[in-house]
């Protein structure tokens, strides 16, 4: 029974070790109830590297999505982007749709870390094309509603036993009021990108828009303050160096804004966002 | 909807979220509570004298059950119970050691590992989740790692009672417990943490039936409580 020398072996002798313990005594109560044990954990196991995996998926693609929706400003057509990132999401709602079905009949909180970094994710990305689409926050009930799968039960004879006869089912994912407020929180870290970027671009509304925004979604994270959970305090604070940056913007802008003429106004700001990033960079 | 609107429709979520957890740990509470009075009735069977007592001490510890199970059932109305492992965290800790009590006392009376089932039906409790409030199979196999080492004190202190039957009884019971958890694929979390600490217990006991053996003590006839 030497542990420090077992983690040393090979998966073979690993195995065989097995096998010698069972055959020791097959049949007593302890190892046949083990065995039962053995397959209960390794189902729950898989199934959460499973979950795992395709989080990771969504979380890739919500990313791409949020760097494809930053490239608006640049384009002379906006409207093609924001279709284009409208399509990588049906692509996302999709994965999220394997994990609706992996959890069907299952606890979502059981498995909720495996998943919650993709969810957070996607949160972020449709939020944030809400925001440039439509110049508001998208809500619960809206990301919710666009999670609706439709699917036919011939794959999975398991489920024919409780769905219609017709073979179609309908399944939902619900995102937790804890996962849509951190994935807005890292919202408002894109919404300061887009606002120096603008600005750089010599759009000179939006961050004024963007500033209102910010601090509509600021004291929303103020009124709720620390009833919320453990993360959200933390992004609290990047949520603050955020607004902090796009205040500033608009203040420069303000200032400077009317004793330079307006088309040398996006020079200026170039020049002066050049010299503060490197700093911020490090704080 | 308004951004101020979301806000505070989320923070109505939360702070009901927050009620039910405040609920949930004053129920918890009065298990912690319980689960300490169980103990401490069945710690006597470490005292020398404590051997005779165990059928006595079994019966008054199945007494105080009856009082976790109409806890562990006030328990159950503070959420729904489709939201079970939302709020696992909370009992998951006094869960674990009602289990070890639970299989304590099933192993002080009849020497065998107590199953799954039996621990549910202790605590008043379901076995699967689909049926309600459960116990959660790593809450579980938690419960009786720390009956282990619970199982090796007692060695020790059988031996200093002057009992030199139990610690070999023991013995096999633990290395059949051992090869048991080896059958089980853990993954790195808590429970592999607690199963690491079970080569400890097993070498513990083999300790105590060496220096039985070697001390010729070890023959002694399977009386139990012989002193």
């Amino acid at each position: 029974m030497n542990k420090r020398e077992g983690e040393g072996w090979s998966r073979k002798t690993l195995d065989a070790a097995q096998e010698r313990d069972v055959s020791a005594n097959p049949s007593s109560p302890v190892i046949v109830a083990f065995k039962v044990f053995q397959q209960e954990l390794d189902t729950k196991h898989d199934k959460y590297e499973r979950l795992v995996k395709i989080s990771r998926d969504v979380t890739i693609e919500s990313k791409r999505t949020i760097f494809l929706l930053h490239r608006v400003a640049n384009v002379p057509d906006a409207e093609d982007v924001l279709n284009e990132a409208e399509g990588k999401l049906d692509g996302v709602r999709q994965k999220i749709g394997q994990i609706a079905e992996e959890l069907r009949g299952e606890d979502i909180y059981q498995f909720h870390k495996a998943f919650t970094p993709g969810i957070q994710e996607y949160v972020e990305a449709v939020s944030f094309l809400h925001y440039i689409r439509h110049r508001s926050l998208i809500s619960l009930e809206e990301v919710n509603a666009r999670l609706v799968f439709m699917r036919t039960d011939k794959a999975e004879p398991k489920g024919s036993a409780e769905a219609a006869p017709s073979g179609a089912h309908v399944l939902t994912f619900q995102v937790t009021p804890s996962d849509y407020l951190l994935g807005v929180a890292d919202l408002t870290g894109e919404l300061m990108r887009m606002c120096i970027s603008s600005v750089g671009n010599g759009d000179i509304d939006t961050p004024f828009q963007l500033s209102q925004f910010l601090r509509q979604i600021y004291d929303g994270f103020s009124f709720i303050g620390n009833t919320g959970p453990y993360e959200v305090s933390k992004k609290l604070h990047t949520l603050r160096q955020s607004l902090g940056k796009v205040e500033d913007a608009c203040y420069t802008l303000r200032v400077r804004g009317s004793e330079i003429p307006k088309h040398m106004l996006a020079d200026l700001f170039c020049s002066r966002t050049a010299h503060i990033d490197p700093e911020e960079g490090v704080a | 909807m308004s951004v101020t609107e979301m806000f505070s429709y989320i923070q109505g979520f939360l702070s009901a979220d927050q009620d039910v957890r405040e609920d949930i740990r004053k129920v918890v509470q009065n298990l912690e509570q319980t689960a300490r009075e169980i103990l401490t009735v069945l710690q006597s069977v470490h005292q020398p004298s404590g051997f005779k007592e165990i059928p006595s001490r079994c019966a008054k510890a199945r007494e105080l059950f009856c009082t976790v199970r109409t806890q562990l059932a006030d328990l159950k109305t503070k959420f729904p119970v489709e939201q079970y492992y939302r709020f696992h965290e909370h009992w998951r800790f006094v869960l674990q050691r009602l289990a070890f009590l639970a299989a304590f006392v099933v192993y002080l009376e009849s020497e065998a590992l107590v199953t799954r089932e039996e621990v549910a039906q202790i605590l008043g409790i379901e076995v699967v989740r689909e049926k309600g409030f459960h116990l959660d199979v790593e809450d579980y196999l938690a419960g009786v790692l720390i009956m282990a080492s619970e199982l090796s004190r007692l060695a020790v202190n059988s031996v200093t009672a002057g009992d030199y039957g139990r610690p070999l009884r023991i013995s096999n019971f633990i290395n059949e417990l051992d090869s048991g958890f080896r059958l089980l694929n853990l993954k790195n979390d808590p429970l592999r943490k607690r199963y690491d600490g079970l080569k400890y217990d097993v070498k513990k006991i083999e300790e105590v039936v060496y220096d039985l053996s070697i001390r010729g003590l070890a023959k002694e006839p399977e009386s139990g409580g012989d002193k």
